[in-house]
């Protein structure tokens, strides 16, 4: 075991895992509200683009946008987001983790503002403020809180799906376990430690998160 | 009457095949308190939220203080900001304390100073007799309290003409009187009122006219007394028979 830290940098790879975790959860919180305020949106056309972007990514492996990332956007269409090419496929591995979370907290969120009751809107409106000013103030607030629970396994979901950026990166853990398994034979005790890693990543989650959909929880 | 500050003009609306509102056709003049009276599903409440546009018309014209209602967006948001909502459900927003119920419109909308807003939500707060529970969320006080909070807050925009959607319907006996108290006390100040309800007394108490609706049209309206004693339709003695005997 002691061979496997000093021969491999396993928390270097486990703080990459961390970073795409960040940045995409980041983007994918980001990315789902502005879908879900315009799937709630009077608007026809916004509707339409917010529902078709959730069907599009929710519905298509994230396996394959990893790939099409790289091989399609960057190799065909030649659109890099960095000159190197690790640098690159990291930057698209975030940006394919934000954009396809970001439909599965977009449906999150909209089942946390089928909590709030309609009334609240009303009410909102009838105060005068605008749509974008009830929203704010009043909608998204308790749509969030309504809706932390399912945010929790979202970004569980999505700190574990960050190993399928092994298919484009080999800096984070995943990549790392292959790399090892390649070297020094498979073995359980890499199994153990790789999956571990996880755990001490994804377990303080989800405990924050339950605990915070109980303290947070908008009382009526 | 003194000059009309909201009209209402032909007003259609279909529910499906229910035809909710059929030519309705009201003046409400300035400082005037209209109590609207009727069978369920006759339209009053629809009435009352059409006048903010909570409901769309589909025909006829409705006209606050001489604009007519724009349609959704910024200047229908700045109307409705003159125009005070009370609802059946209180709807006060959850997530905000008592206080910052009251000045979310006054900073939002009107962009006053939170100092400013907080003084003057503190006095309506004091004027309906909440001002202790400031700081407690709404899921804290009762049903009666809430409603008089949800009067504070409409107040806090200076509106023109107030709207209240049966505010007493939702309340246990003993809270109805603190709120209609409340309502009474606004009606003597001069506030344009347009009142669902099925507080008779209150329609005795404060109302200058009573307008009594059936199948989604205005059969009959009258001063209270004149409604309360000599009714003249069919239908509004009808109703009035089933209530009063009790």
């Amino acid at each position: 075991m002691g061979d496997i830290f000093s021969n491999y940098d396993v928390l270097g790879a486990f703080w990459w895992t961390i970073k795409l975790s960040f940045f995409g959860g980041l983007g994918a919180l980001v990315l789902g509200t502005i879908a879900a305020i315009m799937r709630v949106s009077p608007v026809a056309v916004m509707r339409f683009i917010g529902s078709a972007y959730v069907n599009i990514f929710r519905n298509t492996p994230l396996t394959l946008l990893m790939v099409l990332s790289v091989l399609g956007v960057t190799y065909i269409l030649g659109v890099t987001l960095a000159d190197d090419i690790n640098q690159n496929a990291l930057r698209w591995a975030m940006v394919v983790l934000a954009v396809y979370h970001g439909a599965f907290v977009c449906e999150a969120l909209r089942s946390g503002v089928n909590t709030v009751p309609a009334g609240q809107a009303e009410a909102a409106r009838a105060v005068g403020l605008t749509f974008g000013q009830s929203m704010r103030e009043v909608i998204l607030p308790q749509a969030f809180r309504g809706s932390i629970a399912p945010l929790g396994s979202v970004l569980i979901a999505l700190i574990k799906n960050t190993t399928v950026a092994a298919v484009i990166v080999q800096a984070e853990a995943a990549g790392l376990m292959q790399r090892i398994i390649e070297f020094e034979g498979g073995s359980f005790l890499i199994f153990a430690i790789f999956a571990l890693g996880f755990v001490v990543l994804t377990m303080p989650l989800g405990i924050l998160f339950t605990s915070m959909s109980r303290r947070l929880a908008v009382k009526r | 009457m003194t000059e009309p500050l909201v009209v209402l003009k032909d007003v259609n609306k279909h529910f499906g095949d229910l035809h909710v509102l059929r030519d309705i056709d009201l003046e409400i003049g300035k400082g005037e308190v209209v109590v609207v009276i009727g069978p369920s599903g006759s339209g009053k409440s629809t009435l009352c939220r059409a006048i903010n546009r909570l409901e769309t018309i589909e025909s006829g014209t409705i006209t606050i203080d001489g604009k007519p209602l724009p349609q959704e967006g910024k200047e229908l948001a700045q109307l409705r900001a003159d125009v005070g909502m009370v609802f059946q459900s209180f709807n006060l927003f959850a997530h905000k304390t008592i206080l910052d119920n009251v000045t979310l419109g006054p900073i939002k909308v009107r962009k006053e100073k939170k100092a400013a807003a907080e003084k003057r939500a503190m006095e309506l707060l004091e004027r309906v007799g909440v001002q202790q529970q400031a700081q407690k969320y709404p899921a804290q006080l009762s049903g009666g309290q809430q409603q008089r909070v949800a009067i504070a807050r409409s107040l806090a925009m200076n509106p023109k003409v107030m709207l209240f959607d049966e505010p007493t319907s939702a309340l246990d006996p003993e809270m109805i009187n603190e709120v209609l108290d409340v309502m009474v006390g606004l009606a003597r100040d001069g506030m344009t009122m347009v009142v669902v309800t099925h507080e008779m007394g209150f329609a005795r108490k404060a109302a200058n006219r009573v307008v009594f609706m059936a199948d989604g049209q205005i059969v009959e309206q009258d001063t209270p007394e004149e409604f309360f004693t000599n009714a003249k339709s069919e239908r509004a003695k009808d109703f009035l028979g089933k209530i009063l005997t009790h």
